[in-house]
């Protein structure tokens, strides 16, 4: 198996705390895979750790490296990447 | 008898026995488990579980912002990298509650050490490690206590989740140790009219039980009160009571001068109680709600059915709109996605809707339509207006529309300076005391850190609003108030005094507001207010007001 490696900007204009590490969480939860997101040059977390995710301090703009292995990898770094990406805070 | 000394929060006084936010538990001590590690990690995550699905339940009950906190909250407590943490601690042979206690004080120092907002999210996540331990050693969940009768509620400072659920029924006032006049507590007291006293720091040694008075006009709280203390502070509250039920009045000086009293509102929907409290219109009416949840801004048949149903509740009355003011607290994607490094000194206000001039015109044809609809008295007025140009290109641009009564809103210091010039343009101005005053002290209000920099008391923001009553005076144009601080009854006989000649605040705060005018004359406010002016500092210039205008009666 090879990791999947998904590079994306960071869309919500409060950055990645709150509400949007809230909910991304739960997607990487509900995605059912292990899934890693990293902050340069910062080591990676598990996605599904809530405290993990926002301890990464990532703010609007700043790129975050997401990592799954396995068949479903692609798709649940797609979705979860779109996530990342669209501001949650409009 | 003795008394501490706080902030009040309001008129009101109110008496009754103290009951405590149980305290934090101490910390677990470093001792070995007489449990395997198998027993232990099973009652950590039984408890985890537990205090995750009772957040849950506190927040689907709650709705709204705080369920939001509630459930990211529980999400905390189940987190899988805390487990992990918590599993190789008492692997090492260590106590449920210490593993527990010492896992959670890692991620707490990390987000703590980030500063800002994560730091700000430590204590949601000490409020947790706080639940877990205390049902570990099954004691009650640190919290709002519950006597089994009404109490004066005595806490550190509340938290969002403290007061989600509070039963205000049971809550005869708040008394804070810790926090000032913008904190959660004072803003959760001014919208549902609680007595409160905040930053009592002598409060801390009030014990489970014992009678009170909690007097916020005076900002004191009166221990081992006298029979007679306790029959006067009754008498105090029947005659607010009575003053609350009183048949309302329009808003008005001791000596008869008309000071309006309007609403500020968020949505058509909050008309009806706005009435009932004795609005005499409307003096901001805040236009984001029909975009905040957009991704498109809404068409001009969506507005103007909301703008309709706005004017419709007030006949004959002013109602004063406020085009969309996007940006720094409330971004909006289609006005402006570009990343700022300062947002509140950005694109945003008046400089966001011309930089997106097809959603300011929208807006305008629909408010048009609206008025042309309805008998209200229709104002419109420009968020964030900084310069003598800007007003220009918003009052031509409104008149183009059609719209009668076109001003600014005064919240930058340089529109106050030059609010002789302003208003020589401006049909009106209205004073936006929050933004007001970040600007002048140059201190993010969205910020914790330096939130003691924002209060509206501070000598160099009524220096500014006395500028722009007195640019009002020199054109005859109106200048009005609607901010937070026109809710304050003190401050609010000082902004009459600076010149302001309407004030606009929440609806709950109309009738204590309403009560404190009548009591002063215009003579008395500009005497007020010189004592304000004159002070170096915020407090100071409240003591001072407090002093110029005497203990209230009432």
């Amino acid at each position: 198996m090879t990791a999947v490696s998904r590079t994306v900007r960071i869309g919500s204009s409060h950055g990645l705390h709150a509400r949007p590490a809230k909910l991304f969480a739960q997607a990487a939860k509900d995605a059912g895979i292990d899934v890693t997101v990293a902050k340069e040059p910062g080591a990676p977390v598990n996605a599904a750790s809530i405290l993990g995710v926002i301890s990464l301090g990532a703010e609007k703009g700043d790129y975050v490296t997401l990592t799954a292995d396995g068949d479903r990898a692609e798709g649940v770094l797609d979705a979860l990447a779109e996530l990342l990406t669209t501001d949650h805070d409009e | 008898m003795s008394e501490l000394r706080g902030v009040g929060i309001g008129l009101g006084v109110a008496q009754g026995p103290v009951a405590r936010m149980a305290e934090p538990l101490p910390a677990p001590e470093d001792v070995a488990s007489t449990r395997t590690p198998e027993e232990e990690l099973a009652r950590v995550r039984e408890a985890v579980a537990a205090v995750a699905r009772e957040l849950e339940d506190r927040g689907s009950k709650a709705g709204g912002l705080a369920r939001e906190v509630l459930e990211a909250q529980a999400m905390m407590a189940e987190d899988p990298t805390l487990d992990q943490e918590v599993s190789t601690r008492v692997n090492a042979g260590k106590t449920g509650e210490f593993a527990v206690h010492d896992a959670f004080a890692t991620f707490r120092d990390m987000l703590a050490a980030m500063g800002g907002y994560l730091g700000e999210r430590a204590a949601d996540l000490d409020d947790v490690a706080q639940r877990v331990i205390a049902r570990l050693r099954g004691l009650p969940a640190p919290g709002i206590p519950d006597p089994g009768h009404p109490f004066v509620l005595v806490a550190k400072d509340l938290a969002p989740a403290d007061t989600a659920l509070l039963d205000l029924d049971k809550v005869l006032a708040l008394v804070t140790t810790d926090g000032g006049p913008t904190s959660h507590t004072a803003i959760l007291a001014r919208e549902k009219s609680i007595v409160a006293i905040v930053g009592a720091a002598a409060a801390k040694d009030l014990a489970d039980g014992e009678t009170v008075i909690v007097d916020a006009a005076k900002g004191v709280v009166t221990t081992d009160p006298t029979a007679e203390d306790l029959a006067q502070a009754q008498h105090r509250a029947d005659a607010r009571a009575a003053a609350a039920s009183a048949p309302i009045t329009p808003g008005a000086l001791a000596d008869g001068t008309a000071v309006p009293l309007l609403a500020n509102l968020g949505k058509p929907g909050g008309a009806a109680e706005a009435v009932e409290l004795g609005a005499e219109g409307v003096g901001l009416f805040r236009t984001e709600f029909l975009f905040l949840s957009a991704t498109q801004a809404p068409t001009v048949e969506e507005q103007t059915k909301s703008y309709t149903e706005l004017l419709q509740a007030f006949p004959g009355k002013k109602v004063v709109v406020r085009a969309l003011d996007a940006g720094a607290d409330k971004p909006l994607a289609f006005l402006n996605d570009a990343h700022e490094e300062n947002p509140a000194l950005g694109l945003r206000g008046l400089r966001a809707l011309r930089a997106s001039e097809d959603i300011l015109r929208e807006q305008l044809t629909a408010l048009a339509q609206a008025d042309a609809a309805t008998d209200a008295d229709l104002w419109v007025m420009a968020p964030m207006v900084s310069t003598v140009e800007e007003t220009e290109y918003f009052v031509a641009l409104a008149k183009d529309y059609g719209i009668k009564t076109a001003g600014v809103m005064v919240e930058v210091p340089s529109s106050a300076l030059l609010a002789d010039k302003v208003l020589a343009i401006a049909d009106f101005a209205s004073i936006g005391t929050n933004d007001l005053t970040q600007y002048t002290l140059a201190a993010d209000r969205l910020l914790g850190s330096v939130s003691s920099f924002q209060d509206p008391w501070h000598p160099a923001v009524l220096q500014l609003i006395k500028a722009t009553g007195d640019g009002g005076r020199a054109n005859g144009k109106p200048v009005g108030i609607c901010g937070e601080a026109a809710a304050d009854p003190l401050l609010a006989v000082v902004l009459v005094g600076l010149g302001a000649g309407t004030l606009s605040m929440a609806p709950t705060a109309l009738a204590d507001v309403r009560a404190t005018l009548l009591q002063y004359s215009r003579e008395d406010a500009e005497r007020i207010a010189e004592a304000a002016l004159a002070a170096s500092d915020a407090a100071s210039a409240r003591a001072a007001a407090q002093e110029a205008a005497g203990t209230p009666a009432a």
